[in-house]
């Protein structure tokens, strides 16, 4: 009895596994192989395997595909090549869209291959090995169980391949020809035209300057703002939560009222109190103070102030409540023990609850900088990135996305917006990716 | 008495300080709101209460012979609502299999959401407004709502999941054994136990194509299908200045509501926000 016990414990398990080592020895036939070639027509190599309606089901799909696509991928693929050769016939940015859709299909189609090949191999060694295959009602439940999560992605999918991804790759095709107001159907083809439009943006003087001073623009924008920001966030937090204060409830809905209303009705109502005729600010304020009227709107230096001004204001709220948040979770132990050695209150802050604030608040800081290099609405609703500067194609205080929008909007460069656009998001990737290396996220486990 | 007198002095700066925020808070609020209330288009005699104040322009906006502001609110509200529902459901969905499933292509997936999430959708501009004019989805609301939910899933996915990771997996295994199947322990089991981050994500999705201004502006043309960030923008730049007192009541108008709804739904915001650990 007890020997039986130790042998079917312990013995044949290893036997069982030294047999599963050497796995060439336990093929008896060529299954697998054979199945697999066969399989190039997908299904046949399952009927090979004797798994009938697998099989059908396999080369209902394969034909299926071929027979519905096989003219859009004919024509998506020259149609990308190419972009049109002829002109009523043919419409270059049509026969791009429908290019990229074509890879999307034969990126799929070659997804469905290697399961179709895969699944034949599977069997095929099973086979081999002499073992039992599935039977169609596992097979079924299998599939039911397997494909569950997918089914559940699909919709989620799909919306992204077509809403986010297939942009994105747009964009970075359309950099690459001249499609703009001239190059447009039914008029003129679009052309693939290589690296022009970046060396044009580098080369030909009025983008050149226009890049430059949009883009140094763009930068003092986003450092000037958003440290504006971060900074009276913080510091109103800290402020606000001394504990001798009264009535933080209703001083905290005040400071967070910014983040409340909407912000391009916020946005909307500065354009008007800055504006020089009827605004509160010329009218008002500096009336009030001696000054005379300013050119908010007018003089471009003047504009980038108030624009300045105006994010700080929209943006500090949100810092404010991360910061309070972080404060409040701050244990009061670590004060009273640095009372009883007889730190400072600016020893305290500095050694206590400063790092504290920016350990937590860091991730969040990266976010709002890379906010504010695209915050389209501040500037196109405050004064539609202007005014406008003599010598350049974008206004005084067109940031690099608004550029893009009035490329795209008003002048119809295509072409050219696209190739900003790579530029730009050569910014915002590598800072996204610096970002991306340090998340949480990234270290979870399963991740991994 | 030295402390006492530090300590009156420092609160005193201190409330100095926040009276002085709160003037520049709430002055462009009250600006906006006297402004409405002012009788005719032009601001050139405007005080802050106004001398004879009219609700001429709450009218005005809410006649529909007059202004398309009543429709402008009403495609705000359609689109966001619907946009909300139809991204939860997806995102829930997307987390559901994401946290409980282990299936080929998971960690690339995951990978890229969280690239996708750090890109904003509207970088790919041109191509919205070019392909949206290919396929015929310019000028359209669903066009819209499809922009925006393709916007929400790749952040809200990440964050619902990590809730949905809370969850202890004992809870599907035994439900499992009682012989639950799929669909149901993720509709019955799951999603009633995720409510609050499920409310989280609901309120992100409503603000966010609320208040969203670039999207729509690329995609809808004509007036009649505005929201109300097109609408109100239009509104002021038509002519600028001359409509002033109209928009001013327009904004009253969503301004008051939102700011309601934000400050009542705050505690979510902030879980939502402190959960993820990011987005502006």
């Amino acid at each position: 009895m007890i020997a039986g016990g130790i042998f079917f414990d312990e013995i044949l398990p290893v036997f069982l596994r030294k047999e599963s080592l050497s796995v060439d020895n336990i093929y008896k036939s060529n299954h697998r192989k054979i199945a697999t070639w066969l399989s190039i027509i997908p299904g046949i190599g399952q009927f090979y395997n004797r798994q009938i309606l697998k099989g059908t089901l396999f080369l209902i799909l394969g034909v299926s595909f071929l027979i519905s696509f096989w003219d859009f991928i004919d024509l998506g693929i020259w149609g990308i090549i190419t972009l049109g050769e002829q002109l009523p016939r043919d419409n270059s940015i049509f026969l791009m869209v429908y290019g990229i859709i074509s890879i999307f299909l034969l990126v799929l189609a070659a997804i469905f291959m290697v399961i179709n090949l895969r699944d034949a191999y599977k069997n095929g060694q099973r086979r081999d090995m002499g073992q039992q295959l599935n039977s169609v009602r596992s097979q079924y439940r299998n599939l039911i169980d397997n494909g569950f999560p997918y089914l559940m992605l699909t919709p989620g999918f799909f919306l992204l391949l077509f809403v986010v991804i297939l942009p994105i790759i747009f964009v970075l095709l359309l950099a690459f020809t001249n499609y703009d107001l001239y190059h447009t159907w039914p008029a003129q083809l679009s052309d693939w035209v290589g690296l022009q439009n970046f060396t044009n943006l580098f080369t030909l003087e009025v983008w050149r300057e226009t890049f430059i001073s949009v883009f140094a623009w763009t930068i003092i924008w986003t450092f000037g703002a958003t440290t504006l920001q971060v900074a009276l966030g913080i510091f109103l937090a800290i402020l606000v939560n001394q504990k001798d204060l009264k009535g933080k409830a209703i001083i905290r809905t005040v400071l967070i009222l910014p983040w409340a209303v909407p912000a391009f009705v916020s946005i909307l109502i500065f354009s008007g109190m800055f504006n020089e005729s009827f605004g509160a600010i010329n009218t008002v304020i500096m009336n009030a103070l001696g000054i005379d009227s300013i050119p908010w709107m007018t003089e471009v230096l003047w504009t980038r102030i108030a624009l300045i001004v105006i994010q700080t204001w929209l943006g500090f709220p949100f810092i404010f409540v991360m910061v309070t948040g972080v404060l409040q979770a701050i244990p009061n132990e670590l004060y009273e023990a640095a009372t009883v050695d007889g730190a400072s209150v600016l020893q305290k802050f500095s050694n206590i609850t400063f790092p504290l604030v920016m350990f937590s608040v860091a991730p969040i800081l990266i976010t709002q900088y890379t906010f504010n290099f695209n915050n389209f609405n501040v500037i196109y609703l405050f004064n539609s990135g202007g005014p406008a500067v003599p010598g350049q194609n974008a206004g005084g205080t067109d940031i690099l996305i608004s550029w893009i929008y009035n490329l795209t909007m008003s002048t119809q460069q295509y072409g050219m917006a696209a190739a900003i656009t790579m530029v730009m998001s050569v910014v915002v990737i590598a800072v996204a990716i610096w970002q991306f290396r340090r998340t949480k996220s990234f270290q979870e486990e399963d991740m991994m | 008495m030295n402390t006492k007198i530090t300590k009156v002095l420092r609160l005193t700066v201190s409330y100095l300080i926040i009276a002085i925020m709160a003037v520049i808070i709430i002055y462009p609020l009250v600006w906006v709101f006297g402004a409405s209330l002012t009788p005719g288009t032009s601001l050139s005699n405007f005080s802050i209460i106004p001398k004879n104040p009219t609700w001429e322009h709450y009218k005005e906006l809410f006649n529909p012979d007059e202004s398309l502001y009543l429709t402008w609110y009403w495609n705000t509200l359609k689109v966001t609502v619907i946009t909300m529902i139809a991204s939860v459901f997806t995102i829930s969905l997307m987390a559901f299999a994401f946290s409980r499933y282990r299936f080929v292509g998971r960690k690339n997936g995951l990978m890229t959401f969280l690239i996708l999430q750090m890109i904003p959708n509207f970088a790919a501009l041109i191509a919205i407004f070019v392909l949206a004019n290919v396929t015929g989805l310019i000028n359209t609301h669903l066009g819209l709502i499809l922009l925006y939910m393709g916007g929400a899933i790749p952040m809200n996915t990440w964050l619902l999941k990590g809730y949905l990771d809370t969850i202890p997996k004992e809870l599907d295994e035994s439900a499992r054994m009682d012989g639950a199947g799929h669909f149901r322990i993720y509709w019955q089991i799951i999603m009633p136990l995720a409510k609050p981050m499920l409310a989280v994500v609901a309120i992100f999705s409503f603000i966010t194509p609320f208040t969203d201004f670039i999207l729509a502006k690329v995609l809808l043309r004509q007036p009649e299908q505005y929201t109300l960030a097109v609408g109100l923008y239009e509104l002021v730049s038509r002519q600028y200045g001359s409509e002033f007192t109209l928009f001013a009541a327009g904004s009253i108008l969503i301004a008051v509501p939102i700011s309601i709804l934000f400050l009542s739904l705050q505690k979510y915001f902030v879980s939502g926000l402190t959960a993820g650990g990011i987005k502006g």
